[in-house]
């Protein structure tokens, strides 16, 4: 029997891996591959589980994680108003907001660029998530704490990204800025923190995911009765894997939507950068 | 070495900064003490008890060279309480997830290099994956692993190669994307097949964009490696270190993990960056 479910379930990823090489042939249909590639896998995972009887302590099938969205909508929506719209996004704004004045601040002194931009590099590369119990003892459970992380996660690559893109318009745009008589002020809002931006959204791109992770990790140190980190690690405890999966979707849709989000913004802003044309 | 008096400045200024917030936030804690005492504190007294506590809000930054010290070189590095022991847990599984992830990174470059589909199809969704939160996964896999009795290592290996083979994925696809079409030309009047091509072009002109993927990749597998450490419920490693601290309020311990914590980054990034400038050296890409 089981050889049997195993062939259908290669006989379904091979049917479905052909007609995709044969769409992703042709360019009229190429936006369906990756469509259909997601299908794919959700359809594999829903026919394993069925066909080989996997516990849903292990594996739940996906149309019992939907049904558990569906079924709880109001615990996720008040565990997203938690983790996401309060310690995340304002942990995200407020660190964006502060490494961006302080890559100005970095710009006007030559000795702080030489001084902090090492330092800084040195800092992004750190297992920074480590100082979310500190914070947590610092700000109390709540979101507050919550948004420190983030806060301090995001800062580091916004800041190096941020210092690195002020130093992208060249010596003849500046010079052009000079013989115009413009002031440092003028030639940083007209040159260079346009000349800036590609680099800058690189920088708030990474730190999208960065916002999600530290939000969710904090919450594992300490948090009030609801958000994402709370409720995965009290569901793992009672085996709820459902529920758990039922956060992971919900943290993957919001996590997509906002990186695809902050992309759109920059797609508007940086329409003349070559990575955009074509 | 013209960077060098900056970069001291700044980590003094930070030093300073450091002492002056511990003896601030502490201090609430002295005071406590005399006035429960009837006492009143002067402020050489309040500076010297600020800076030696043994549960500060904020610890000074002798106290943690102290803590890192008396629990690095002073205890056998089998001790339960030596933080070599629990560096050494992380390090294995950073290690091994790198590895793994490494393997799978290249591995889907070059599936997406060589296969329109798998590029069209497989791309948005390594892309979407990395918007999933590690840690979101993090406690299912080790509670699902554990379910069949694979426990330890492995599944801390897992999220680590699971944060590692993203950058190392995207940027091979990159470097087997760098040579332009008048080098892959070249290779055709030379008559070369496709493996050829692979073997001689595009795998060494991807040497530079690997290593600056790998630098990423390594720190990342240390970071999803203590995140993994934490839920797990996992008594031995730096994360366990850090979540243990937190539970008994040892600030000291916190601290002095995290630091462990971020040299064990900064070597494992050098030693990457050390092997870049070898192999681009004897490659002759060195710049």
């Amino acid at each position: 029997m089981t050889l049997v479910h195993v062939a259908l379930v290669l006989a379904v990823w091979l049917g479905l891996w052909w007609l995709n090489t044969r769409l992703a042939a042709q360019a009229r249909t190429r936006w369906l591959v990756p469509v259909l590639f997601g299908v794919t896998l959700l359809l594999i995972w829903e026919l394993a589980v069925r066909l080989f009887g996997v516990s849903p302590v292990i594996l739940p099938a996906p149309t019992a994680i939907w049904a558990r969205i569906t079924s709880s909508a109001p615990i996720l929506w008040t565990d997203f108003v938690q983790t996401i719209v309060k310690g995340a996004l304002t942990g995200y704004l407020l660190g964006c907001g502060a490494a961006g004045l302080t890559a100005i601040a970095i710009d006007r002194s030559p000795f702080l660029q030489r001084g902090l931009l090492p330092v800084g590099n040195f800092v992004a590369a750190l297992p920074i998530v480590g100082i979310a119990p500190i914070l947590v003892m610092w700000f109390g459970f709540d979101w507050q704490s919550k948004a420190a992380v983030v806060v301090v996660m995001v800062f580091f690559p916004v800041l190096v990204n941020t210092v690195a893109g002020l130093q992208a318009a060249d010596a003849m745009q500046r010079d052009l800025m000079r013989t115009y008589g413009a002031s440092y002020r003028q030639t940083l809002l007209k040159l260079r923190l346009p000349a800036a931006m590609p680099f800058v959204f690189n920088g708030l791109k990474i730190a999208t995911t960065l916002a999600l992770i530290g939000a969710i990790v904090a919450e594992f140190f300490g948090s009030p009765i609801k958000g994402m980190g709370f409720r995965i690690s009290t569901e793992v405890g009672r085996l709820g894997l459902d529920m758990v999966w039922a956060e992971i979707a919900v943290a993957a849709v919001t996590g997509s939507a906002f990186y695809g989000l902050v992309s759109l913004i920059e797609k508007g802003v940086t329409f003349w950068h070559p990575s955009q044309r074509g | 070495m013209r960077n060098l008096l900056p970069v001291l400045t700044v980590l003094a200024v930070l030093l300073l900064v450091w002492y002056g917030a511990a003896i601030r936030m502490n201090s609430q804690w002295t005071h406590d003490q005399a006035a429960r005492a009837g006492e009143e504190v002067s402020f050489g007294a309040l500076v010297a008890d600020t800076l030696s506590q043994e549960r500060p809000k904020l610890p000074a930054p002798h106290q943690v060279a102290a803590e890192i010290w008396k629990t690095t070189a002073e205890l056998r590095p089998t001790s339960r309480r030596s933080l070599v022991y629990h560096g050494w847990v992380t390090l294995s599984a950073t290690l091994v997830g790198f590895g793994i992830g490494t393997l799978a990174g290249i591995a889907l470059a070059v599936g997406i290099v060589h296969n329109r589909a798998m590029d069209l199809g497989v791309m948005p969704w390594a892309i979407a994956s990395q918007t999933i939160p590690i840690l979101a996964i993090a406690p299912m896999i080790i509670v699902v692993l554990n379910s069949m009795g694979i426990s330890g290592l492995i599944p801390k290996s897992i999220i680590a190669a699971y944060l590692s083979f993203f950058p190392v994925a995207v940027g091979m696809v990159k470097g087997l994307r760098a040579p332009d079409q008048m080098q892959l030309d070249l290779m055709k009047t030379y008559n070369a097949g496709g493996a050829e091509t692979f073997r001689k072009l595009r795998l060494p002109s991807s040497m530079p964009y690997l290593f600056a993927s790998l630098k990423v990749a390594i720190a990342a597998a240390l970071v999803g490696t203590i995140v993994a450490e934490l839920p797990s419920g996992a008594t031995r490693g730096l994360g366990a270190r850090l979540l243990s601290g937190s539970y008994y309020g040892q600030t000291v311990q916190i601290w002095s993990a995290l630091f462990a914590a971020a040299a064990l980054a900064a070597a494992l990034v050098g030693i990457v960056g050390a092997l870049e400038r070898g192999v681009l050296k004897r490659m002759g890409m060195a710049r």
